[in-house]
């Protein structure tokens, strides 16, 4: 009855998408409308072949949908970077913005589309992915609701791919991270409800007293996130067949939500949803618990605490007053705090362990990530004070400091995981080379070391030929003279995500190979009698 | 005064005061007596049911 009931609503889906389709205003809603009707229409033929189909008994972990996420992650993260390197080159060679290409492919709309793609894209699906793990190892129960896993890794990626589309056909709402429209955002709330709902329905049967403290993040990051997604995307439509729609706040306000939104993006997402990959991870590979448990739940509540409030940096001098720019510089300085405990956390779990640096690429990799963690946030608060701001911000400094946090804390630590999960998954002996491993560290941690000092360079220069006066008191410099002078640093910066990008295929490649060229690891859980 | 005025000397006094207290609570509650046995138990989570989930017998409450 109930897939009966599934049948008619993806039908009802295809024919509304089609019908929108056809009315409507713009390309790209044309193509968003088209692309919702073919996912729908596949959808569909799938479940019209499992009607009748006796259900296989749901036993055991449901690692098929982690298997899927795992290889969404490696894809999208070879295509952000690939991106977001294409673009760093554009940025020293514009004459690479082809006029063939201008409207659809030039640099404006390819750096929404490296933005998501590495953060919504390869951080998004490593978050679903290993949450997904690991909330059912720590918690002794297969996921909660079924097929609503599956549900939400499908709809993730559809999400990924209307953003996508939106970006390059000119359809975004001009707010930093946050560029779908109307259509993309509704769709990725009631995807996130859904994953709120398997990860709660996990923890519910859980067959654990407590909640792991991996958990606990991975839990702040799903609800944060669902928050700060719906109160920014506050919009209407001006058509329910178009592309655009009107915010509701306006001025100051709509600019301290989305940086509110912006800033805790940061901290949700790329903070506290990878914090939990550190919790579970780390100790795993180290094969020793954490370090101070009681730490770690300090380090958890201290920084829910304080992130929420950190936004109103991102906006000193504007029309945000004072007083809000400096609740949020105070509160970003004594993140300080909460950062450092949870990197010193991290760290001395390897305490006692620290041999395996020698011989465990992948346990290098996870401390490196844990080590540019600790620099990231030195370097945010210290950028958040006004008068570091007064400096720092609209150069590549910030630039800089992004890409520190987001390759080596963000991408190390996933790429950690996905060493560590691949064999698990696919049960193989071990991965195909640990000596590639070590070329995609150094290949990594090299790129990032080019891509970040040469930010620094390029950032300090660029406000001091700003700010720099005449004795009449006129500015020396003209903008285009700071272009011209950074033309060496955006070369090296595009050197070092050149690096990254390798480093990046090498570990597909890697990954790819332990599957296709290990042997399967002899079945251990056979050989234990049924209960 | 207008609604703006009363959430600010709101925010900035008692709900302060109470998110703080909170966090000042949760601090003491895990340096609580007797609570290192617990949290040694629960950072070994990650340790078991590797495989498979834990039967009915096996779970921990």
């Amino acid at each position: 009855m109930w897939d009966y009931i599934k049948l008619i609503v993806v039908g009802a889906v295809v024919l509304l998408a089609a019908i929108a389709a056809n009315y409507s205003r713009d390309l790209a809603y044309t193509a968003q409308a088209l692309i919702i009707m073919l996912a729908a229409l596949a959808l569909f033929i799938w479940q019209v072949r499992q009607l009748g189909d006796e259900k296989p008994k749901a036993e055991g972990y449901l690692d098929g949908v982690v298997r899927a996420g795992v290889i969404a992650t490696v894809g999208w993260g070879v295509t952000g970077f690939l991106v977001g390197d294409w673009i760093a080159t554009i940025l020293a060679f514009p004459s690479l913005n082809f006029e063939w290409a201008q409207g659809y492919m030039n640099f404006g709309r390819l750096r929404p589309l490296h933005t998501s793609a590495v953060i919504f894209a390869f951080g998004g699906n490593g978050l679903i992915a290993t949450s997904f793990y690991v909330v059912q190892r720590t918690s002794a129960a297969r996921l909660w609701g079924g097929n609503l896993a599956w549900f939400v890794f499908w709809g993730y990626n559809l999400f990924i791919v209307l953003a996508a589309t939106g970006y390059i056909m000119g359809a975004t709402q001009s707010k930093e991270y946050a560029e779908p429209e109307w259509l993309t955002d509704w769709w990725l709330t009631v995807v996130w409800v859904a994953y709120l709902a398997v990860f709660m329905g996990t923890l519910y049967k859980r067959k654990e007293k407590h909640i792991y403290v991996a958990n606990w993040f991975y839990l702040s990051f799903i609800i944060t996130i669902a928050m700060l997604h719906i109160v920014n995307n506050l919009s209407i439509p001006v058509s329910l067949f178009g592309s655009k729609s009107v915010q509701v706040f306006s001025g100051v306000q709509d600019m301290m939500t989305q940086w509110w939104y912006g800033h805790n993006a940061v901290g949700f997402f790329l903070t506290a949803g990878f914090l939990g990959m550190m919790y579970y991870f780390v100790p795993k590979q180290a094969e020793r618990p954490v370090f101070s448990y009681k730490l770690s739940i300090i380090h958890f509540w201290a920084l829910i605490f304080l992130y929420i409030w950190a936004g109103p940096h991102h906006l000193h001098y504007t029309a945000l007053p004072d007083w809000a720019g400096t609740l949020g510089m105070v509160m970003s300085i004594i993140l300080w705090m909460p950062s450092w405990g949870g990197m010193i956390n991290g760290l001395m779990t390897l305490s006692g362990a620290w041999d395996k640096l020698r011989t465990d690429p992948v346990i290098r990799m996870m401390v490196v990530s844990i080590g540019f963690y600790g620099m990231s946030t030195f370097e945010g608060p210290m950028m958040s004070i006004r008068a570091v701001n007064s400096l720092s911000h609209y150069t590549d400094w910030t630039i800089g400091h992004v890409h520190s946090g987001a390759l080596g804390w963000n991408g190390m630590i996933t790429f950690g995981a996905l060493y560590f999960l691949v064999p698990r998954l696919w049960n193989r002996e071990g991965l195909y080379s640990l000596k590639l491993v070590s070329y995609h560290f150094w290949l990594a941690t090299i790129g990032i070391v080019l891509y970040a000092s040469s930010m620094w360079v390029s950032g300090i220069m660029e406000g001091l030929m700003w700010r720099e006066v005449d004795p009449n008191g006129f500015l020396v410099n003209s903008f285009a003279d700071t272009v011209e002078a950074k033309w060496p640093m955006n070369v090296v910066r595009a050197i070092g995500g050149f690096l990254y990008l390798t480093g990046g295929c090498v570990m597909a490649y890697n990954l790819w190979a332990t599957v296709a060229k290990r042997p399967a690891k002899a079945d251990v859980t056979a050989a234990v009698p049924a209960e | 005064m207008d609604t703006y005025s009363v959430m600010r000397h709101f925010a900035d006094s008692w709900g302060m005061l109470g998110i703080f207290a909170v966090f000042i609570f949760v601090v003491f509650w895990a340096f609580r007596p007797g609570s290192r046995k617990v949290h040694d138990d629960i950072a070994n989570i990650p340790f078991r049911n590797e495989d498979k989930p834990a039967g009915s017998k096996e779970a921990r409450s």
